[in-house]
């Protein structure tokens, strides 16, 4: 039995949990003094040989991102924290930065000695204007306290940390059109190669990194390498939130190893809500294809669940019982990447809005026969021929539904009208409580 | 060829192909002869992959030797091959096909299906491809996306956007070539948008289709309010004491200054360089007001041709139907000397050549009247006038073909056997006259446009490249983005001076001499230097000298004018001919230019030859000075406008005085003074050869069929009725145009030591003029599109225009009380003009207006060229400060 980890969730009940003195009481910024006593160079093959991956979706790994950046030419080199958490069901940087800023910034400050970087970026998602506020002041306090700004700790290096509020559009989750906005042009994908590592923020080598994957670079270097790989499976290692919404008992934010099963996680949740049974969940937020109650003893690991025909991606682990009527989630979540499409391609500009449109017309009891077809193939029009990721992710639900729930969609078209009722599958606060 | 630069071996389809590394998979196919399909894709703009539509199946060897496909179809426009590379296209590849007729079928779901109402259609990109790879009937059912139609992005530029496919060809022109981003993609996903965030089109209000905000909405916005409180004060010393004033800045901001100049049509000023985005969408997107629903590409005539406005004589594509210009499009393949690039005023100001009150029959002044005549009559009346006269001056302009020039230049010295005759018609000195005469005539092709792309050091030296030079500015525009050092010296940084980046080298108007012999003295240019010298250097004394004596750089002399460069070529300027000109004339033409003088000179021994009495010849204000005083009895005057002359109301005296032979096109003052006006055919409807001012011969055929006489014939019949016939066929000056070109090598002057012009160096110390407050020194040169007769005739385009304005330092505007926006009266003696000032980088008590702007007609109103002009506040509502 898999039992919590809460590392990174470990102060968010603690009393201001929020100010430096409570992190420095647990030990915060004690991983930074030691950190400033390595050499970079040591610090890259510390996180490499920990295996940590990134924590934003992808999983690539970390240490190997760090490497990748050329050798210092003089010039400015940047690491960009992305922060702009909008994947739907994520919602696990929001709460870390809110309730424990400072383990960020820690992070930020170690992994901005180990690539060289006197400039760090927080790129945040504009709407959480109370994030904003706190990662302000928890930088103010840092910097008081000499842990960021010039000689930090009384070494020669320098850090300054800005915080960026960005405008509100998923896009910009994507890196490098997270570095075009940071730029401050219209958030676009960019061409790559040349990769950030090489032409980042201002074409200068650049990292950038989940909020995550920052948060956990403390912990590695206070614990050590076999701490973290202790946790998690050999090519999964460590810790990680899983964040747990939908039909479930108690909803929120559960800190595990990988390879942790939703079965596991759901029994620490109280299972679906009562009375009723797990139809769908998606391992990662919306742009992963959708599981069933075949997978609950999937371990939540990057290849397991590629495994099982999904991807880990940021473990949000949405949740919906039988109540729920698989189209209408479907149509919300193409409905999203619609409006979030940011245009640059074609397959995703127009194929996205073309399967919303036909969701929902299927969903409104006007879908035809042939609409079938056309999800399918349109679905396969923007798969592997979009320009970036969001394409990629934006038909997965979608597929994967189709393939799991085909005769939902049949008996939308054939009845001409939704057999489920909406409310029944409404969350009530009767229910949540 | 060292490894590196070896040829990369791929294979497209089957075919094996060597081709250069870096080679994009789609360039590398293009030369496999196998084509993939593309819209965003452009051999000039940067790739972008956004369209998707160029989607093929790619393998390539790993590490281990072994051919590994990418999982996905791969952008063929993106994608640079590599050694071992294996390409299957929609030909070969089940799964590319697949690709590309899904990407089809996702740009037509929303792509309106007015292919019968589209300019586009016959000639689309979109509409081709889709024949090719598209599916047979469309399974699109939902709505289309719509939108309010068309919206104007300039006055001369619309945009249907329900028909974009959002390929960003357009932007990323705007943004990498020209550098006027005037247009950007808005909004996202579906709405994503190209537009100027014009908020009528925009925000989809029921006026958005006009696309136009008021007037006073966009003075509003755009027009900083200056804050006089805290406008530094006049400096105590007079800061125009020292000609030689610091620059600016050592990096001149390429952002355009606050303040945006505004169009003519009362929008923001957008582009000079505009209409290529018409050309390069791949759908149609963009269509020009003026050729909208004016023809259907399959009853279109295409001619290639040369455009007959600015000096670079660029590539065109002159477009026909049923006898008339419809339009005209860039040409000459990418890799041309204009990038299949054109400025507006050459793709869109050619209305002029069939305006209804053009000439169309000889008129002779009778009892002071002009009335239609025959031509025999009227070339009999030319002829008699002539023949009558004791001397003649010859002023052929600067708009003549070399077949045309050399016709004047023989006529003038052989027929009227005169050495009075100067193509200028505009500002000139004798400086100049001797610098073309020694070292543009006879040089043959020297400095290129592609030189100056590739250029690591350019000096401008009077000359504004976008402004005066169209597509000198965009090939300058390459060497900057390519890290080319280019200094500007000039009174103030214009924004194409700007957006190349160029470091100002600030000067006082007419004393770019000083400032370019301390250049050249400071640091002697290397061989790749490249000076660029413009027209306005006639009023900057010593400047042609100082560049005359430079050593180690090239110079290039660009005037404005497309005919300028065959007038040096051919002698149309006073005095004696270059050495190697007349011997070529002697041997095509024979005794005739060395034969005895003709008419009352021949007829009167005591009537001195003025070819032999005065050898030098008089220049275009002598001739006009001498006429007006009755020292000179008759001209010959070709395309000349007034009031482009330095004194049009000298000039207009002299016409009304002297016995006039007007060749023209159009009516013009020139005309109306005539005794005799002879029509003459424009451009389209003769053959000829124009110079660049690189030296390039451009020939052109004729495009419309017509009667119309080229000024050539004009003058051969004149001299035929002067019973002094002249060979000038088009054989001719072809054979004359060869001699002259073959000499190039000797007479190269960067093959030889630079002359002294004697005389010249230093009448760049003349005593500089100092205004005091209320007085300004005149800044002046043209606008790229202005007030210029060629460009009459499209409302559309003259929509586009920069609306004129000054330009004052803050300090001299304070000191005269006038606020940026608000409105300044420049006045001389013989006239006022009133214009929107705007506080700029200017030296102090210095004035910049545009020369021949609508509204701002600097010789015809002030009556002057430079010097000390009066400067004062228009009484104005003026806007209060609001703190």
């Amino acid at each position: 039995m898999t039992t919590l980890t809460p590392i990174l969730t470990a102060r968010w009940g603690k009393p201001d949990s929020w100010r430096l003195n409570t992190y420095q009481a647990d030990g915060g910024y004690k991983a930074l003094a030691k950190a400033l006593t390595m050499k970079p160079p040591e610090l890259v093959d510390l996180i490499k040989s920990s295996g940590l991956r990134g924590r934003g979706g992808a999983g690539f790994p970390t240490g190997l991102k760090w490497s990748f950046l050329p050798a210092p030419d003089g010039g400015p080199r940047y690491l960009v924290v992305n922060a702009d958490e909008s994947e739907p069901g994520t919602c696990k940087d929001v709460p870390l930065m809110m309730a424990d800023p400072h383990l960020l910034l820690e992070g930020i400050a170690i992994t901005a000695y180990a690539i060289g970087c006197n400039h760090a970026f927080i790129y945040l998602r504009g709407e959480v204007v109370h994030v904003y506020r706190r990662l302000m002041r928890a930088v103010e306090e840092a910097k008081e306290a000499g842990l960021l700004g010039s000689g930090i700790l009384g070494h020669e290096f320098d850090l300054t940390v800005t915080v960026h509020a960005g405008a509100g559009a998923y896009i910009c989750g994507e890196e490098t059109a997270l570095l075009d906005s940071l730029e401050g042009k219209r958030g676009q994908p960019r061409l790559k190669p040349p990769f950030p590592a090489v032409e980042g923020l201002y074409a200068r080598p650049t990292v950038v990194n989940n909020v995550e994957t920052i948060a956990s670079v403390p912990g590695i270097l206070a614990n050590g390498t076999s701490w973290f790989t202790s946790m998690g499976t050999e090519k999964s290692a460590g810790h990680g939130i899983f964040s747990l919404s939908g039909h479930v008992t108690r909803p929120g934010q559960y800190e595990a190893p990988f390879g942790i099963t939703l079965r596991e996680l759901l029994d620490m949740a109280g299972g679906i809500r009562q009375g009723h049974e797990l139809k769908f969940w998606t391992p990662g937020g919306s742009s992963t294809p959708l599981l069933t109650a075949e997978h609950l003893d999937v371990p939540l690991d990057y290849e397991s669940v590629v495994g099982a025909g999904s991807m880990l991606g940021t473990r949000a682990l949405q949740i919906f019982d039988e109540t729920t009527c698989v189209v209408r989630a479907v149509t919300r979540w193409m409905e999203f990447y619609a409006h979030e499409s940011c245009g640059k391609c074609t397959p995703c500009r127009e194929g996205t809005s073309w399967l919303s449109s036909t969701l929902q017309a299927i969903q409104a009891g006007r879908g035809r026969p042939a609409d079938l077809e056309i999800l399918a193939d349109v679905s396969g029009s923007i798969i592997g021929k979009a320009f970036c990721p969001l394409g990629d992710g934006a038909p997965s639900s979608l597929t994967s539904s189709l393939k799991y729930f085909r005769s939902e969609y049949e008996d939308h078209v054939a009845l001409g009208a939704c057999p489920f009722d909406p409310a029944a599958s409404t969350l009530t606060e009767e229910v949540a409580a | 060829m060292s490894p590196t630069d070896a040829l990369v071996p791929v294979t497209i389809d089957g075919v094996q192909i060597s081709v250069e590394p870096g080679t994009l998979i789609v360039r590398a196919a293009e030369q496999a002869g196998i084509a993939i399909p593309r819209f965003c894709d452009h051999p000039q703009l940067k790739p972008v992959g956004a369209c998707r539509q160029c989607l093929v199946d790619v393998s390539s060897p790993g590490p281990d030797g072994k051919q590994r496909a990418f999982p996905k179809p791969q952008a063929a426009c993106t994608m640079p091959v590599v050694p071992g590379m294996v390409v299957q296209t929609a030909a070969t590849s089940p799964n590319a096909a697949a690709a590309q007729t899904a990407v089809m079928e996702l740009l037509l779901t929303n792509h309106p299906l007015d292919c019968p109402t589209c300019d586009k259609a016959g000639e689309c990109p979109l509409q081709n491809q889709a024949m090719a790879v598209g599916r047979d009937a469309s399974r699109y059912t939902c709505a289309k996306r719509t939108y309010p139609k068309p919206i104007a992005l300039t006055a001369e530029i619309l945009l249907d956007r329900e028909r974009c496919i959002l390929c960003q060809r357009c932007t990323r022109f705007a943004d990498q070539i020209a550098a006027d981003p005037f247009i950007a993609l808005q909004s996202r996903g579906a709405r994503q948008q190209v537009g100027r965030f014009d908020p009528a089109a925009w925000l989809g209000r029921p006026d958005g289709a006009a696309g136009r905000v008021s007037e006073d909405a966009v003075t509003a916005e755009l027009a900083p309010i200056v804050d006089t409180q805290h406008a530094p004060a006049v400096p105590g010393s007079n800061s125009l004491a020292t000609a030689e004033l610091p620059p600016i800045s050592d990096q001149a901001d390429t952002a355009e200054p606050p303040g945006m100049a505004l169009a003519l049509d009362g929008r923001p000023f957008a582009s000079y360089f505009s209409g290529n985005l018409i050309q390069l969408c791949p759908v149609g997107a963009l269509t020009s007001a003026s050729y909208r629903f004016q023809a259907r590409p399959f009853d279109l005539v295409s001619t290639e041709s040369v455009a007959e406005h600015d000096s670079s004589a660029c590539d065109v594509r002159i477009d026909v139907r049923r006898g008339q210009v419809r339009r005209r499009l860039a040409a000459g393949g990418p890799d041309g000397p204009s990038r299949e690039w054109l400025t507006d005023k050459d793709r869109f100001a050619f209305a002029w050549q069939s305006l209804p009150e053009r000439l169309t029959s000889p008129l002779v002044r009778h009892n002071g009247e002009l009335r239609p005549a025959s031509w025999p009559e009227a070339i009999a009346a030319a002829a008699a006038g002539l023949t009558s006269a004791n001397s003649t001056g010859v002023l052929p302009g600067g708009r003549l073909t070399f077949e045309d020039a050399l016709a004047y230049s023989v006529f003038a010295r052989a027929v009227l056997a005169t050495s009075d005759v100067d193509f200028r018609a505009r500002p000139h000195s004798a400086e100049e006259a001797a610098f073309l005469n020694r070292f543009v005539a006879g040089t043959g092709t020297g400095v290129t446009l592609d030189d100056l792309a590739a250029a690591s050091h350019v000096i401008l030296v009077g000359f504004e490249p976008e402004e005066e030079g169209g597509i000198v500015y965009l090939r300058l525009r390459e060497a900057a983005k390519a890290g080319a050092r280019i200094e500007a010296i000039a009174p103030y940084a214009s924004p194409g001076i700007r957006r190349l980046g160029a470091h100002l080298i600030q000067v006082l108007p007419g004393t770019e001499a000083a400032a370019l012999t301390k250049l050249l003295d400071d640091a002697a240019p290397l061989p790749g230097t490249l000076i660029l010298l413009g027209e306005r250097l006639a009023l900057a004394p010593g400047a042609l000298a100082a560049a005359a004596h430079q050593q180690g750089g090239r110079l290039a002399w660009i005037p404005r004018r497309v005919g300028e460069r065959a007038g040096v070529e051919a002698g149309l300027l006073p005095g004696p001919l270059p050495p190697h000109l007349a011997s070529a004339l002697t041997s095509a033409f024979g005794d005739a230019l060395s034969g005895a003088p003709s008419g009352a000179a021949a007829q009167d021994p005591t009537t001195p030859d003025p070819a032999t009495s005065d050898p030098t010849g008089r220049d275009t204000s002598a001739m006009l000075a001498a006429a007006a005083a009755g020292q000179l009895d008759a001209l010959v005057v070709g395309g000349v406008e007034v009031d482009d002359l330095p004194d049009p109301t000298l000039a207009r005296t002299a016409l009304d005085r002297a016995f006039t032979v007007s060749l023209e096109i159009l009516p013009s003052q020139a005309t109306a003074l005539a005794d005799v006006v002879l029509p003459v055919a424009p451009p389209a409807e003769k053959s000829g050869t124009y110079i660049t001012w690189e030296g390039r011969p451009k020939p052109f055929g004729r495009v419309l069929t017509s009667t119309a006489m080229p000024d050539s014939k004009v003058l051969q019949a004149i001299a035929t009725a002067m019973d002094r016939p002249i060979d000038l066929t088009p054989a001719t000056a072809s054979t004359v145009l060869e001699a002259i070109q073959s000499a190039d090598a000797a007479a190269s002057p960067t093959a030889s030591a630079p002359l002294d012009i004697p005389d010249l160096a230093e009448r760049g110390n003349t005593e500089q003029v100092q205004p005091v407050a209320g007085q300004a020194l005149l800044a002046t040169w043209h606008l790229n599109l202005d007030a210029g007769r060629l460009q009459a005739g499209d409302p559309h385009l003259a929509g586009t225009a920069k609306a004129p304005f000054a330009v004052l330092s803050r300090a001299t505007a304070f000191e005269v009380d006038v606020r940026d926006g608000e409105r300044l009266t420049v006045s001389t003696e013989a006239g006022a003009i009133t214009v929107p000032v705007r506080i700029g980088e200017i030296p102090d008590r210095v004035v910049w207006l545009p020369t021949n702007s609508s509204g701002c007609q600097v010789r015809a109103t002030l009556g002057v060229s430079g010097g000390i002009v009066q400067i004062e506040p228009t009484p104005t509502d003026r806007r209060e400060v609001v703190a």
